[in-house]
Order: C-alpha cells, then structure tokens, then sequence
C-alpha cells in the first residue's frame, strides 16, 4: 500500500487541479501559471538528467524544446484546422482530442532525434565540448527556425489555439492542463524509473569516475546518448505541450534566456535530485509570477538569486538527495520505488 | 591454447617507448606478479590489455579471441576485470549500487524494458539485486550495503573494488597494487583475501605490486619490468638473486 501514496497523491494533486479549472474555480491566468509550472517541472527534471545525474554540462535545452514545440505545433495544425499556411484541414478538428498526445509524443520523438544528432559528435571525447555544442545547437536551432518563411521565420506560428478549441469544442474539459500535467508526470516517473536501474545508474557511474564506468564494463557511450536523447525527448514533449498552452510561438521563445532558466531551476533544485528539480521548478516559475511586476528589474533579481545561492549553497536546494533523505520522517509514508525492489 | 597470451606488445607514447616487445602466457589458473621501479610501464601495460589505449604493436588473445581495438567495456564482457591502483569506486553511490553497475557489460534487458518495467526487467533486476548482495555477503561487506563508498575505510574501498571486479565473473584478475597505501595488518589480511578469492573462484590472477612482502608471499612467477623492457621472470626466489633485478632497483654498484 504505501508504495502507492506518491502516486496517490499525484492523482489526488491532478483531480484537484484539473477539477477546479473546470469548475471555473480558478483564474484563467491561474490555470495558465499552474500549466507552466507543469512545463518547468519536465524541463528542469530533463535537463538535471544530463547535467546532475549524468555530470555533463548542456546548455542548450531550449533548443530541444523548440523542436518539439514547432514539430508538434505544425502537425496539429496541418491536421486540425484550415489555415493559411497548410491550407485546409486534413482531418476533422475532433480527432486532436485523440491523436493530440501522439502527436505530442512524435515532437518529442523529432527532439530525441536530434539531441542524438548533437549527441554523436559531443560523447567522442569527454571534457566540456557538450557545452559549446548545445550553445551552438540552440542558436542554430532557433536562426534556422527564424529564416523559414513559411512557418512564420522570427514573426513566430500560431494556429495550435484553434486546435484546443476544437478539442474543447468535442469534450469540454481543460485539455491542456490535463495533457500537462500527464506529461508532467510521465516525465517524472520515465526519469525515476531511468535512473533507479542498473541500466540507468551507468549515467551516475560516468559522473563519479568515467574512466572506472567503462573499464567495469559501461559502453559509457551508449549510455550518454541514451540519457541526452531521453532529455532532450522530454524538452521536445515540454515544448510542444508550451506551444498548445500558449497558443502562439515564435523563436525569441527559445533563447539562450530559456536555456538558462532550465539550468537556474537544475541547479536551484540541486544537481542530481529529481524532487528538488520538481521543488525548485515550482518555485521559480511562482517566484518568476511574484516578480512580474518588477518588470526588467526581474531579470536583475533572479540571477542574483542563483549568485546567491551558489555562495552559499552550492549544491543547490538537495544537493544529490531526495526530499526523503531530507525528511526522513516522509520515508515511512512515501516507501521509494528501490526499497521495494529491496524487499521482492 | 592458452587461457591469455600477450605477444609482442608495443607501445608508444608519441617518441617514448613505454612498453616494448612485453611476451606473456598464461595457461589459466597462476597467480602472477608484475613488478619493476616506478613508470617501468606496469600500470601501461595493464590499460592496454584493458583497452584504455590501443597497443602500437603486438597483440593481446583471450582464449584465442584478440582484444585489438575493443572498447574497455567489451574487454569486460570478454572475462578480464581489474583494481586500480588509486581506488576508483564511485564515491556517491552506494556500495551495493558500486557492485550492481558492474553488471551492465551482460545487461539482459534494454531501454525501454526500463521504461516500462516490464517482466523481463523485473528479473533481471532481482537477479542482479540477488548476486551483489551475494558477493557483498561472500566479502564480509553486507553490513555497508547502503553505505555510500566514500564513507568507508580504505582498506574496505580495496574489498569493494576487488568484490566489484570478482562481479564481473572474470577469467583473468588485474590487480593494480592492491597493497598500496595499506598498513601491515591490512597487508595480511589482502595476501589471504587474493589466495582465498583465487581458489574459490577458480581465478587466473595477475597482479603489480611494490610491496616485497606481497609479491614474495603470493606469486608463484614474476615478471620483473624496467624502462619497458622485460628483464627478468622466473620463481620469486630466481628475482630476488637477479643481479639485473638489483641493479634496476638499487642501482649498479660502483666500483
């Protein structure tokens, strides 16, 4: 039974929030920051994949989320409603309601892919040629996306607004907040699940001693590849589901600025803690709305924030530990996932 | 056919020599030292048959497969595991999860079998969780199961590295100074560990030691290494009447 309280308390937290934007009960800008919070969870949680568990250093997770903000976005445009770019529609605008998370899972399949891309020419040699190459990536990514006319270059794309209203049309419930937050925790549950197996410990073991992961037997660069295309997959999924919230994209979206504040939330959570990247992601797209009306001086404030915290707390909220291990009284009622493997 | 057989083995760091022409047989079964002054090439010597680097010249055969140009974790899978000589555990991982990584060179399931936790993961996961807690049980251990490696006393770090490499199930051992950095006790305690640990899993072991009282004690032939070269081999008490050996040590005397 108690294996199954987070689980519990995840759907408890998702009836909830998905009943009372339903009910009318909250704002409708404060469905739009709670759906944001839902993709800040997924981005630091990916990203932390990469940079804590796995010990490298990207910098260019913006640029995964644009790819599947933009592959997802164009399909279910193409296929949901007539538009000037694609011309009419392919497929009645109801059926988005059903194919709208494959199409979802597709732009995140296209982002892994090209993590993959930028993957293969990083992991040949170690040292810090994954941070230049995942800045480069970014810039790339986004330019490119800037000077393709069709999709709207740098005046950006939208459309993906009439593709949840016509999901909202056929059943009339907050589809994306129910999306987000699905994906949300799908994320969280493929990363637990990635980095408490033998398979996925690899990643950890490259972080501690590289050299030790591959001679006792860790073909450390499959394993890379496979943690930065799980990551980058999962920004490609928050991508998309950002475009449908949004209902609007342009490239400006993607910046280096994005980039960064994944990694302020990576570090800010701690760096190899899948709770703190969750608490952290919480936190600083809530502090983010705090700070709104600061305006510019916004961007004055948070970075200061993480100088801050790198002074004094240079590991970040929990630091390579889980919330559990902070609170070890919360073990009793959340038994993790590897204590049951324990005990089978 | 030999178990592991080096021939002609050369290697070149850009103009220095580092190893050359080294010759080695083993038939299965010995327990071999490897010894010589400090950068005579030993520790080289060790990460071109782990695959570290990529001989020059010469070959190195298990069971008559040739290891040119395999990746480390391949040589692995092959049955060669080693120590190293500063201890190279992953200090923020458990020692339990220390033991289970190393059995990712024969891991049964994939990815997505991962992902979905499915049947085939399920058992592969108990039987890996089954033999770490085994081999920690074999080496004493079972009491720092869920301790994290960095907070465990050297000479306990040289038992998990040595229970991590044994996980592996190898043919051929490497030890890389397993002593180094031992008090005396510890000392007595390694030179029964390595006789236990060969006999009870059938281990053909190789060994790079400083320490006199360690390999004098242990090995049944030596090798004896300098400037790269292969200047002595033969029973430890042939080595230690080896005017050569002396002089690579000590020095020639002057006369």
């Amino acid at each position: 039974m108690k294996q199954y309280s987070l689980i519990l308390l995840a759907f408890f937290f998702f009836v909830l929030v998905v009943g009372f934007s339903w009910a009318g009960v909250l704002s409708s800008y404060t469905q739009l920051v709670l759906m944001f919070v839902g993709v800040n969870i997924m981005m630091s949680s990916s990203l932390n994949l990469v940079n804590g568990y796995m010990g490298e250093f990207s910098c260019g997770h913006a640029g995964f989320m644009a790819v599947g903000a933009y592959v997802t976005s164009l399909f279910t445009v193409w296929f949901f409603t007539t538009g000037s770019v694609f011309g009419p529609n392919l497929l009645p605008p109801e059926w988005a309601t059903v194919l709208f998370p494959f199409i979802l899972l597709f732009g995140g399949l296209i982002a892994a892919l090209v993590g993959l891309l930028v993957a293969i020419p990083s992991f040949r040699t170690r040292g810090d040629y994954l941070a230049i190459i995942t800045l480069a990536v970014n810039y790339i990514i986004k330019s490119a996306i800037e000077n393709i006319q069709p999709i709207g270059g740098a005046r950006g794309f939208m459309g993906m607004g009439r593709v949840v209203n016509g999901m909202q049309e056929m059943v009339d419930i907050p589809w994306m907040m129910i999306w987000t937050w699905i994906f949300a925790f799908l994320t969280i549950l493929l990363i637990k699940r990635f980095v408490s197996s033998t398979y996925g410990k690899g990643i950890i073991a490259i972080r501690e001693d590289e050299i030790a992961a591959e001679i006792m037997g860790v073909n450390t660069r499959r394993a890379k590849m496979i943690a930065f295309m799980l990551s980058s997959g999962l920004a490609g999924l928050a991508g998309g589901l950002f475009a449908h919230i949004l209902g609007y994209i342009n490239p400006g979206s993607f910046t280096i600025m994005k980039s960064t504040e994944a990694l302020v939330m990576v570090y800010l959570g701690g760096m190899g803690s899948l709770s703190g990247s969750v608490l952290s992601a919480v936190l600083f797209t809530l502090m983010l709305e705090i700070l709104r009306p600061l305006q510019l001086y916004k961007w004055v404030v948070v970075p200061l924030i993480l100088i801050l915290l790198m002074l004094f707390r240079t590991e970040g909220l929990l630091g390579h530990r889980e919330l559990t291990d902070v609170f070890p009284r919360l073990k009793r009622i959340f038994k993790s996932e590897e204590k049951v493997h324990a005990t089978l | 056919m030999p178990l592991f057989e080096i021939r002609e083995l050369t290697h070149f760091f850009g103009g220095l020599k580092a190893v050359s022409d080294f010759n080695l047989a083993f038939e299965g079964g010995e327990l071999m030292g490897l010894i010589g002054p400090n950068g005579a090439g030993k520790t080289t010597i060790f990460n071109l048959v782990c695959g570290v680097y990529h001989p020059t010249h010469g070959e190195v055969k298990i069971e008559d497969r040739n290891l040119a140009g395999l990746f480390p974790h391949q040589v692995t899978a092959m049955g060669i595991a080693r120590t190293f000589q500063n201890i190279r555990l992953w200090p923020e991982m458990t020692v339990l999860d220390n033991i289970r990584v190393a059995h990712n060179y024969k891991l049964s399931y994939g990815f997505l079998d991962a992902m979905f936790q499915n049947s085939r993961y399920r058992l592969a996961e108990k039987g890996i969780d089954r033999t770490a807690r085994k081999f920690l049980e074999i080496m004493g251990l079972r009491d720092y199961a869920e301790e994290l490696a960095k907070n465990l006393p050297y000479g306990l770090q040289r038992k998990v590295e040595i229970a991590r490499a044994l996980v592996i199930r190898p043919k051929l051992l490497l030890l890389d100074e397993p002593s180094a950095g031992m008090n005396l006790g510890e000392k007595e305690a390694l030179i029964g560990l390595i006789r236990w640990i060969r006999k009870e899993f059938n281990l053909t072991i190789w060994l790079i030691e400083h320490e006199m009282r360690v390999v004098m004690n242990l090995c049944e032939k030596i090798q004896v290494l300098d400037f790269g070269e292969t200047i002595a081999r033969g029973t430890p008490e042939e080595i230690q009447g080896n005017p050569r050996v002396v002089e690579a040590y000590l020095g020639k005397e002057i006369d």
